[in-house]
């Protein structure tokens, strides 16, 4: 039963702001005017897209993060149960960092880690 | 706490693939070796590495072997296309040598993505699983999607990248959702257990949706109509030599996989398949063909005549069984000689320092290089099916097939097709030998590498084509185990 007076209140909740947010929708006079639409109505001129802009260089940054973010959701499991795996798991895991490592080296000397 | 339990590990079976993929990654070593050298050591060793595939390949021949719980299944079904894809990989890395290096678009990277996407083709034919399927697939087709961006320059090849990659992400996306419905509908991507999950029960909704999902993957893959759309501007635009590796071997791959998912998981749905490729067969041979006519780019040319032929091995598709299946395989070896050549001589040929690619550039080629017309005549009456080359070979045994089974109007249009497309291959042969040269002649554009390519492709087309028993008898020998 308690269940149901918590949905009752969130229900309630949400009429309540619903209404807030509706009625003056319906009532409220609407006038827009370009210096209204401005991001800041502080008479200041706005001067670049409010996101800014980004360098490219960011996007490979972040498929670079990604050999080493999948290589952590490999690493993290197998360390965990690292005992019980033996030898078996060892040979695996250096065998999956071999390759990846292959890659980070051929990111490294091509150059893709400098900045400029 | 319970012991874990280790899967065997057989890397029997993926030992072709993983040679590859070794010298792919030796490749990259190579390249960033601080001594410099020349790019030519790196196309040394990714040809290596694929002939020993090759060889390897050859040395498992009739040892059938599974491995990763039925994930790879390398049979001689398997061992077949890994044949037919190595040689599209070695005769399009022999073109690429002195090509690439002409265009100055030479780098490491292009050798060691030729290799993964042919480690990506060869795990494709052996895939016993549809996730390892997929996963094959997107190997083959991201680096293909990258090598026909090779020439960053050239607007046209950055093109037919964009539009390789979009078009293909798109079509990888419906196999994808196919591969989900189908698992949804049996419970297993593994395709023996969805035979067997299927048998009786074939007109589940979700089942077939999914099969008509996969299927249009498929069609996207082997450029059949209505999923062809992508093929002239991408044949057109990527390099040359990597249009030959797109042409053969990711169309050998994907018939591979298309024959082995019809015929194993698909079987019990196997009138419902075949009414459709009946119709999708028709459509692309016919579209194929009459697109072709209206090309004055021989490369483009080419890529329609392509189409053209995906609706010939559709064909051998339909009529199904050992006869059929093996038929498709035979089509797809003679199709990878007699079309890597083809696309061989126009990395070889060159017209005012820039790739003569028009059909009217070949005007008089035969007076100025007699042996390079010669050769491509032999190729495009190769494409006709002029005996005794290997292409009438081919399709002699996909036609047989179909008439003995039964599809008679099949055949029928198939062989009006084959006679509409005699017009444009002969109107290329007519320019070279009968027309002179306006303006620059083409001239050849010296190669050893690219020579020896096409001496290996000429060999195979007649030697298929006067010798043909031996192998076809090998191709059905290898359908066998999937048809039962």
């Amino acid at each position: 039963m308690t269940s149901v007076s918590m949905l009752m209140t969130f229900v309630f909740a949400a009429l309540v702001a619903g209404a807030l947010l509706g009625i003056p929708r319906l009532l409220a006079p609407r006038r827009l005017t370009p210096v209204k639409a401005e991001p800041f109505e502080c008479g200041k001129d706005p001067i670049a897209v409010s996101e800014g802009r980004f360098a490219i260089k960011f996007s490979t940054i972040a498929i670079f993060f990604i050999l080493i973010d999948i290589e952590l959701m490999f690493v993290w499991p197998w360390a965990v149960i690292y005992r019980r795996l033996g030898w078996f798991g060892f040979v695996e895991m250096m065998v999956f960092l071999a390759i990846l490592m292959l890659g980070f080296l051929y990111i490294w000397r091509k150059g893709g880690l400098e900045w400029d | 706490m319970t012991d874990l339990v280790m899967p065997p590990v057989l890397l029997g079976p993926l030992l072709p693939t993983l040679l590859v993929l070794g010298a792919g990654a030796l490749v990259l070593l190579l390249d960033l070796s601080p001594r410099p050298q020349g790019k030519e050591v790196l196309g040394a060793v990714a040809l290596a590495g694929i002939v020993g595939a090759l060889l390897a390949t050859l040395a498992r021949w009739g040892k059938s072997g599974r491995a990763f719980h039925d994930m790879v299944v390398l049979d001689n079904f398997a061992l077949f296309v890994n044949v037919v894809i190595c040689y599209a990989a070695a005769l399009s890395l022999l073109l690429s040598v002195d090509y690439v290096r002409r265009s100055r678009a030479e780098s490491g990277e292009y050798y060691a993505l030729v290799l993964f996407t042919t480690a990506g083709m060869m795990l494709l034919a052996a895939a016993g699983d549809l996730v390892v399927l997929f996963l094959a697939l997107e190997l083959m087709s991201l680096s293909l999607y990258v090598l026909a961006g090779l020439f960053t320059q050239a607007l046209a090849s950055s093109e037919a990248s964009m539009k390789y990659f979009i078009l293909g992400a798109f079509a990888s996306s419906f196999m994808l959702y196919g591969i989900a419905l189908t698992y949804g509908a049996t419970g297993t991507t593994n395709l023996d257990r969805i035979a067997a999950a299927v048998a009786g029960r074939s007109h589940d909704p979700l089942f077939v949706i999914g099969m008509g999902l996969l299927l249009v993957g498929f069609g996207f893959k082997t450029s059949s109509v209505p999923f062809h759309m992508w093929v002239p501007d991408v044949y057109q635009g990527a390099p040359t030599c990597v249009t030959a590796l797109i042409a053969t071997g990711s169309k050998a791959a994907a018939f591979g996989a298309l024959i082995r998912v019809l015929t194993v998981a698909l079987r019990g749905a196997q009138p419902d398949w075949t009414a459709l490729l009946w119709i999708v067969a028709v459509l692309t041979m016919t579209v194929g063909n009459v697109a072709a006519i209206a090309q004055s780019n021989l490369k483009r040319m080419l890529a329609y005549s392509s189409i053209a032929h995906a609706g010939y091995m559709l064909v051998g598709l339909v009529a199904g069984g050992m006869s059929g299946g093996g038929s498709v395989l035979f089509y797809l070896l003679t199709y990878t000689f007699t079309t890597a050549g083809a696309f061989g001589v126009v990395t070889l040929c060159e017209r005012a320092r820039a790739e003569a690619v028009e059909v009217g550039d070949y005007a008089g080629l035969a007076e100025r290089h007699p042996v390079l017309a010669a050769a491509l005549a032999l190729f495009l009456l190769s494409l006709i099916g002029v005996p005794p080359l290997a292409g009438f070979v081919g399709k002699f045994y996909v036609f047989g097939a179909a008439v003995r089974a039964g599809y008679l109007w099949l055949t029928v249009v198939a062989v009006l097709n084959s006679a509409l497309a005699a017009y444009y291959y002969l109107r290329v042969v007519v320019y070279m030998y009968m027309r002179q040269p306006e303006g620059a002649p083409v001239t050849y554009a010296p190669s050893l590498a690219g020579a020896l390519a096409l001496v290996v492709a000429l060999v195979g087309i007649v030697a298929l084509g006067v010798v043909p028993a031996p192998f076809v008898d090998l191709a059905q020998a290898a359908v066998a185990p999937l048809v039962r």
